[in-house]
């Protein structure tokens, strides 16, 4: 090989690496700001505590690791049924030219910025919330709402790409036997693409759990945690977004040691979604 | 009671069509609100006047060149490492140990929330290397976020070119080098379009790992030094703190046209693509 081919290899190389060296820098970055309060106050107490006053030597992130959870849970049960269905009636339902145009149409709702959900959230959800249901309206339903909507474009393609990947004689075989439509898509089609759909979920519920902006600007922010769909909550992204402009000293350690926890739990769901994809593939 | 099953496929059939339905409502919906509040607001005066009193009068000309700026910049450092890992994953190495390592970091990369390249683009361009709040941090953040979107896309239209056109190539006594800028790249340029397309659009909504790195400066950014606010940002700040209804409408509506224009553009160059390989 001549010369110059070496070193157009070892630029490539260079460059693939460097997205290595990214994840590196990340994740060494946030774990050595967050990790020596982690270990000075000890994971127990900042993961059971329930009161935050990180100027007053206060870690306990509790409420807001339950908040996370409720909102993302709150979606799934929205976006998860309503994506589902959606990707259903794209795959087995919609003609050639429906889908063609209802496919991109759900790729724009994924591409419309968080700010603006949470802009709709406050203009037109909340005042609704306040009114008929009473409470603030900055509450755990408004932004499960709001996140349940935010969701729906991840979890309808992804389910749709798994159904479309079950191989069409399947079906046939199942009309050739008689049954209709829907017995086909209940007793075929839906398991045979069940891993599949349950990844969808689980990356929908990461993309939930890791939104901020939309959720800052409808979830009230409160302190504690929710004891009903009508109370305002603060879930691990809020915290670090509203407080990281004036964070000082062991409080901005306390910020990053949110996200340490919040970046545990997205690798938990990414891990859980490929284990249930790879469990497939050896299947 | 049991229904007869042509009744039951014929209930089921209408109950996916609605909901179907109910989901391109919503969006529509929420074009619709934006359009009608937001048209009204805008006026070249709007468009090319910087803000006064906060954003509650003139308008978001500094906003709409720093959105440019950190949407230039940030892609042309982006396209050249993306681009250049895909053909390093798909031209130079056999699936391996190595590929699957370096898949998995971009993997992990494109799952990381953005509140997080946010905490991490401040303690690391911000404070560490000592950049402040400046549109250089914020470049280099939104690099790093929207490079696992331009690998993904670059490697798959990379992939899908057909092998022969290499060996014509090599057989013609073409250098791999001269391979993959003569026959490859050129010939997948549509679809790493598209995911250019598409990292621009992520770039130009991104808001929170822009506030903490690229600052919220309501000057037209002139070095690379300086703090400046794109049109997310600024759509944020004023809904935010209720600073006015009327040019948050305003700003919303060109977000969400802008990046509306870029997705479409990012779709039929895709399907461009498709034609052209079908």
């Amino acid at each position: 090989m001549k010369r110059e081919e070496i070193h157009i290899e070892w630029t490539f190389r260079l460059f693939a690496f460097s997205s290595l060296l990214f994840l590196f820098l990340i994740l060494f970055f946030i774990l050595f700001e967050g990790s020596p309060l982690l270990y000075k106050v000890g994971l127990r107490s900042v993961l059971l505590e329930q009161r935050w006053a990180p100027t007053k030597g206060s870690f306990g992130i509790l409420p807001m690791v339950v908040s996370s959870f409720l909102v993302t849970f709150g979606a799934l049960c929205l976006g998860a049924p309503l994506g589902l269905f959606c990707a259903i009636f794209l795959s087995e339902y919609a003609s050639r030219s429906v889908r063609m145009v209802l496919k991109p149409t759900l790729e724009l709702l994924a591409a419309i910025p968080s700010v603006v959900y949470g802009f709709m959230g406050v203009v037109y959800l909340v005042p609704i919330v306040r009114e008929y249901l009473g409470g603030p309206g900055f509450s755990l339903l408004t932004t499960s709402l709001v996140l349940g909507i935010m969701i729906l474009p991840t979890i309808t393609s992804i389910s749709f790409d798994a159904m479309q990947s079950v191989p069409g004689p399947f079906r046939e075989g199942s009309y050739a036997m008689g049954a209709t439509r829907w017995q086909t898509i209940w007793r075929i089609t839906l398991p045979s693409a069940r891993s599949g759909i349950v990844a969808g979920f689980i990356l929908g519920m990461g993309r939930a759990i890791g939104e901020t902006m939309a959720v800052i600007m409808v979830a009230g922010n409160a302190l504690s945690i929710p004891k009903g769909l009508l109370e305002p909550l603060r879930t691990l992204t809020g915290n670090i977004a509203l407080e990281l402009a004036y964070a000082t000293g062991e409080h901005r350690s306390a910020l990053f040691t949110t996200g340490v926890i919040l970046l545990l739990i997205i690798m938990i769901f990414n891990s859980v979604a490929n284990f249930v994809v790879k469990k497939r593939i050896v299947r | 009671m049991r229904l007869d099953p042509r009744t039951t496929d014929r209930l089921f059939s209408i109950f996916f069509r609605v909901h179907a339905l109910i989901v391109v409502c919503v969006l529509l919906a929420i074009l619709f609100l934006i359009a009608i509040k937001g048209l009204p607001q805008l006026s070249p005066a709007f468009l090319l006047q910087s803000p006064k009193d906060m954003g509650r009068e003139g308008g978001i000309f500094p906003f709409i060149v720093g959105t440019f700026l950190l949407v230039f910049l940030s892609l042309l450092l982006a396209i050249p490492l993306g681009v250049g890992t895909a053909v390093f994953l798909t031209e130079y190495r056999r699936e391996g140990r190595l590929t699957a390592f370096i898949r998995f970091g971009v993997e992990s990369l494109a799952g990381i929330p953005s509140i997080l390249y946010g905490l991490f683009g401040f303690i690391f361009f911000v404070i560490r290397l000592k950049m402040g709040l400046s549109l250089m941090a914020g470049v280099l953040t939104i690099m790093i976020m929207v490079l696992p979107t331009i690998i993904r896309t670059s490697e798959e239209a990379i992939k899908a070119v057909p092998r022969q056109l290499r060996l014509v190539s090599h057989s013609l006594g073409a250098t791999k080098w001269e391979t993959i800028v003569g026959v490859v790249l050129p010939k997948a340029s549509p679809g790493i379009l598209t995911g250019i397309m598409l990292s621009v659009g992520r770039a130009v909504g991104e808001t929170a790992a822009l506030i903490f790195t690229m600052g919220c400066s309501l000057r037209l950014p002139t070095s690379l030094a300086d703090s400046g606010r794109t049109l997310a940002v600024h759509f944020y700040i004023l809904a935010r703190e209720g600073i006015s209804m009327e040019k948050a409408y305003g700003t919303a509506f060109v977000l969400v046209f802008a990046i509306l224009l870029v997705n479409l553009l990012a779709y039929y160059l895709m399907h461009k693509a498709m034609e052209r390989l079908s």
